[in-house]
Parts: C-alpha cells; structure tokens; sequence
C-alpha cells in the first residue's frame, strides 16, 4: 500500500456560473521515504493538488472524480471530524508566505504548542520544550527566544524554519511543501533547501514539494510530476525528466531555467503564448498544443494519450512513442 | 509602551488646550455681548454691568484667557449665571445618568453587534446574511432621535408599557431600568447595525490570511480557529471604533434625553443654550470633550497591549 494515492482525480472550481476544471485526471503515488517534486507554473493546478491532500479546500471547489487515499484511508469519503486528526500527523503543510503563516498576535511559542494538540498526553510544558527541540533542529540559533517571539519579529527564513519545525513537530507522515521557497531571498532559499536535503535523511515520512522551479526539484527530489493545465503531463525519475525530458513542455520548461542557460542571454527565453483557459467547456485535444512547437495536427482535436516509457515514467503526448 | 503611554496622553492635553481656546472664543464670535443676550432687550443698562462684572467680561482678554485656563485646571468650571450653583457641581450630578444611558447602549449593542456579525460570517453568503446586511444598512441609516420619537409614542403613548419621561425614581432599581430601556434602545440600535458590519468584514478579511489557513491545517477546532485564532485579531478595529462610538453616543445622548426629557448632560446642555448660559454651556462641552478625549487615549493603550505589533512599532 503506498502512502499517498491519487487516482484520477478532477476538481472544478465554480464562481458566477463560470465552472473552471482545475484537476483533470490527476494521478500520482508517494511511497513512504521519497521525495516527490510536482512542478508547474501559475494556474497549473499544482496548489489545487496541495490543498486536495491536506482537506482544506476553498467552498467553490468539487471534487467531481477520483479518490485521494493516505495510507489506504480515502480523504475524500472521511468525515470532517476523521479529515482534522488526519491533519498535522497524517499530512503537514509547510505553506508559501512564512511571513503570513503565523498568527500574528500570538507568540510563535504559543502557536507551536497549540498545534501539538493531537499529543493529548503531554503538558502544555512537555509541548513548549519539544517545540523547543525542534527549532534547534532546523537551525534557530535561539529557540528559547524564538518560542518568546510574535511573528513580526523574525525573519523571513526563520519563519519559514519555524514553519517547517512546526509542521515536523507531529512527525507527519506525508510533509507537504507548497512553494516553500518562492517568498524567500535566494541566500534563504539555499539555507532552506539544505534543510529539506538533510530533512530526507532524518525524516522517516514521505515529502512532497510543489514549485514552479525546476532548479529545486532537482536539488532535493527524487522523482517528478510536471503539471499543466490541470493535467499532469510528464512524470518520472528526477534524473530522466532533467536529462531526457520526453513531454515538449517539460523542455520547453528546461529550456527556460535561467540556471541552465549558457553565457549571457539578451533575452531570456519563454515559452511563447498563455496558459491555457480551463473554463468549460475545455478545448479538445492536448492543452499544451496551441504553444507546443512540435504539435501535430491531431493534437488540437485529440485528447493525447498516457504514453508510459518505463516504471513509474510516463507522458501524455501524442508525439511520444515508448 | 510607557513612551507610548506619554505621548497618546500628552496629545490628548493637547487636543483639549486647543478645544479650551475655540470654546472661550466662541463667546466673543458669536454676535451680540453674552450679558445682553441673556437678559434680553428691555434690561436695564445697571443689571446688564452687573451680570457682565458678574460673568468676568469687563476684564482684560488675557485675564480673561488666563483666568479661564486657571480656573478650567482647578477643576473650577464657573458658576451658573442664574442659580450660581458651580458648574462642575451640575455637570457630576447630571452624568452619571448620560454615562450609565452610554454604556447601556453601547453594552447591548456590542453583544448583539458582535453576535450577528458572528452569525453573518457563519452563514455568509446565504440568505441570512443578506438579511442581516438590510437590518444593519437600516439600523444605520435611521437617526436616533427618530427612534426615540417612534417608541416614545408605541411603548410608551399607546402601549402604555414603559415610562415616557425621565430617570427613574431614586433608589428604585425597577424603576431606573425601565426608564433607560426606550432611551439606550433608541441610541444603541445604530450601533447594533454598525458593529454586526464591522465584525463581519473584519471577521471575513481575517478568515482568509494565510494563518488561519495554517491553524487549520494543523487540524485545530474551528471552534479554536474563530475564538482564539480569529476573533482577537478582528476585535481590534472594533476597540477603536467602539471607543469613538461612546464619543457620537454622547452627541446622540443629547437629542435622546431632550426627547425623553431625561435629566443628563445632553439636557443640561440644552437648556443652557437656549438660556445663553455660557459658563454651563462652556463647562458641559469642556466635561465631555475631556472625557471623550479620555475614553480614546485609554482605547488606544487598550489596542497597544492586543496587538503585538503595534506594540513594537512604538517601541522603536
């Protein structure tokens, strides 16, 4: 049984009678250990499929097909009182702005010993002073101060390391990074990365970071989900998807990292056109292909196949053959 | 905070020193000399020098100032020009009646207010919460010398239930109460409308940061989440409104004594104006600017010591 299974998921978002397919389709396992890296860009579905995992999804959303199952348990089916002891230990979210993640009128201290409230067992003391511990952990030169601290009076990278103890103090089985860089400075980000890498080690539960940066992925995945359009359009070994992408997003996407553009550039290079539009109905045919360079014309009328290219390797493109 | 404290104090001095000199000239801008227009056109020249010796007009402006500042820091607000009772002696024993009316209103306004704001946001979007923004807009909209008007003449005119004038008996409870529910009715339901806006929109805007999302996704109550996570954070715009609100519930106290014919500050006032009573008049606008001036700064140390961040900024 894996740790976390989504099988073909949808999610449509409906506001002002205009319905909005956000996940098409979506499947994905995690196996307990692994990292998995989902990428994509803005409208992707990929913070969608991050709020899916931890129940917390907006009123306008429905979920119209699929099943998420964390440890053979199915999120969706579970009622509310079993999806909120499921938050926390089951799955823990680091969320993207460490500057809005903490409340901003309790002490840092007081927010991470609330959080502990499944262990029933231990005293509000017992709680400060694992919250203590874990702070170290992930760096805070000061953890007794830290605990003392409003929110406002940290840093950006501390917030976002008191963020991650806060989310590693349940022992979460499934830890759940929703762009957990993107808000950071890029000395930050390097510090923070470091911790996820040494977190892999330590760390005995699956994780599973959503980002729209390729770089991070491959610093600390071991395997990757490319989203677009709500769909997921390439998946494989972290190594594979670097080095012999198969889906022309996904070196469309390559192409574009500034970090593995030779030289200097007088432009940087983008991928030409706009996400796709996900209001119903949805166009036929691949999402990718009004800006794909290689689209065929059965590409704008058919919905391209699953091409699977190995264990755990797939693409949907019709240009694909295994 | 202490820095803090000082300065929110010292600004309130401030405020009042400048309310001081706008009020000691208005007796000169207003047309006509004080004396005169309080005894009207037949009076003898004799007993218009006497009252205006009586009143300190015959002295130098700046005696006059420098009197007036002295004496207002004394606590010596002057003396009634007609019964030469002091002034700081009637406003005492008139205001315990407007404060008590105030913080009636104010009380069963906020726990109504707080609770449909509260009920609003349950129920967001649905047909309650429509309702409930209509009621409030019209709560608003009517002024509550209206109000007052109204039920005057339903509960009081044609019902019978409760007393149309005054205060109570002295030293009857049942009595008092029944004689405050028209008037802290008529003054408290604007602000009923009121606060069910503010802490709903507060409520609403808080509900959607980041850290609540976060609470939850530790998987905290919802029961949690609103009372510990949310609500601290949404009253804070409500202390300061509420603050300001017994500031206008004063002005409002005005009309509704004057309807009910309540003795109050408002009345005291009144009557003083239509009388030409400038030192009550005078000493009655002082009273509660110093007071409205007080209850703000005392609501601005309040929302310092709630949230932590304003806190700091005044630290630094």
């Amino acid at each position: 049984m894996s740790l976390l299974e989504v099988t073909d998921l949808s999610l449509t978002y409906a506001s002002d009678g205009v319905v909005v397919e956000a996940l098409r389709d979506v499947s994905l396992t995690v196996e307990a250990g692994e990292v998995v890296g989902i990428v994509g860009e803005s409208g992707s579905g990929k913070s969608t499929l991050a709020a899916v995992l931890n129940g917390l999804l907006p009123d306008n959303a429905r979920i119209t097909k699929g099943a998420v199952r964390i440890e053979g348990t199915d999120l969706l089916t579970l009622p509310e009182a079993g999806r909120r002891r499921l938050r926390g230990p089951g799955v823990a979210m680091v969320l993207q702005d460490p500057m809005q993640a903490f409340n901003p009128v309790l002490t840092i201290g007081r927010q991470l010993v609330d959080f502990q409230h499944h262990l029933k067992d231990l005293s509000r003391a017992d709680k400060a002073a694992r919250a203590e511990a874990m702070l170290a952990e992930v760096g805070i030169s000061d953890p007794a101060a830290c605990l003392r601290r409003f929110p406002h009076e940290l840093s950006g990278g501390m917030r976002q390391r008191a963020a991650i103890a806060a989310a590693l103090l349940l022992t979460p089985r499934l830890l759940v990074a929703d762009e957990p860089t993107t808000a950071l400075d890029v000395t930050m980000e390097a510090q923070i990365l470091h911790l996820l890498r040494r977190l892999r080690t330590d760390h005995a539960g699956a994780i599973v970071i959503i980002t729209h940066h390729l770089g991070v992925v491959g610093e600390i995945c071991d395997r990757v989900h490319v989203m677009y359009g709500g769909q997921i359009v390439e998946e494989g070994p972290v190594d594979d998807i670097h080095h012999a992408p198969a889906h022309p997003y996904t070196q469309a996407l390559i192409a574009c990292d500034p970090a593995a553009i030779p030289g200097r550039a007088a432009r940087l290079p983008t991928i030409p056109g706009r996400p796709p539009p996900l209001r119903r109905p949805v166009p036929k045919g691949c999402a990718f292909a009004p800006r794909c360079p290689a689209a065929l014309p059965q590409c704008r009328t058919e919905a391209p196949p699953r091409v699977v290219l190995g264990p755990r390797r797939s693409a949907l493109c019709h240009r694909v053959s295994p | 905070m202490l820095s803090y404290a000082i300065k929110r104090i010292g600004l309130a001095f401030l405020i009042l020193f400048v309310v001081m000199l706008g009020l000691f000239s208005m007796v000169f801008v207003v047309p006509g000399d004080p004396a005169g227009v309080a005894l009207g056109p037949r009076a003898s020249p004799e007993l218009r020098a006497q009252l205006t010796e009586r009143m300190g007009l015959d002295q130098p402006l700046h005696v006059q100032v420098a009197n007036f500042f002295a004496n207002a820091a004394r606590g010596d607000l002057g003396y009634d020009v007609w019964s030469r009772r002091p002034v700081l002696e009637m406003i005492l024993d008139v205001f315990p009646n407007t404060l008590i009316l105030g913080l009636v209103s104010l009380g069963w306004a906020l726990v109504l207010g707080v609770a449909l704001g509260c009920v609003a946001v349950v129920w967001r979007g649905t047909f309650v919460d429509r309702l409930l923004g209509v009621l409030s807009v019209s709560m608003i909209a009517v002024p509550s010398f209206v109000i007052a008007l109204y039920s005057l003449l339903i509960f009081s005119v044609w019902l019978g239930w409760l007393p149309a004038i005054g205060a109570g008996e002295k030293g009857d409870i049942g009595s008092q109460i029944r004689a405050l529910i028209l008037p802290s009715f008529a003054i408290g339901i604007t602000w009923v409308g009121y606060l069910a806006r503010l802490v709903r929109a507060s409520m609403l805007e808080v509900l959607a940061a980041e850290h609540i999302r976060m609470a939850r996704s530790f998987g905290l109550s919802e029961r949690r989440v609103v009372l510990t996570y949310a609500l601290r954070l949404a009253l804070i715009p409500t202390v300061a409104v509420l603050a300001m609100g017994l500031g206008s519930i004063l002005s409002s106290a005005v009309f509704v004594e004057a309807v009910f014919s309540r003795p109050g500050i408002g009345t005291l006032a009144t009557n003083a104006v239509s009388n030409r009573n400038y030192p009550v008049v005078m000493g009655t606008v002082l009273f509660m600017t110093a007071f409205y001036l007080f209850v703000v700064t005392a609501a601005d140390l309040v929302i310092a010591r709630l949230d932590p961040r304003v806190r700091d900024v005044l630290r630094s």
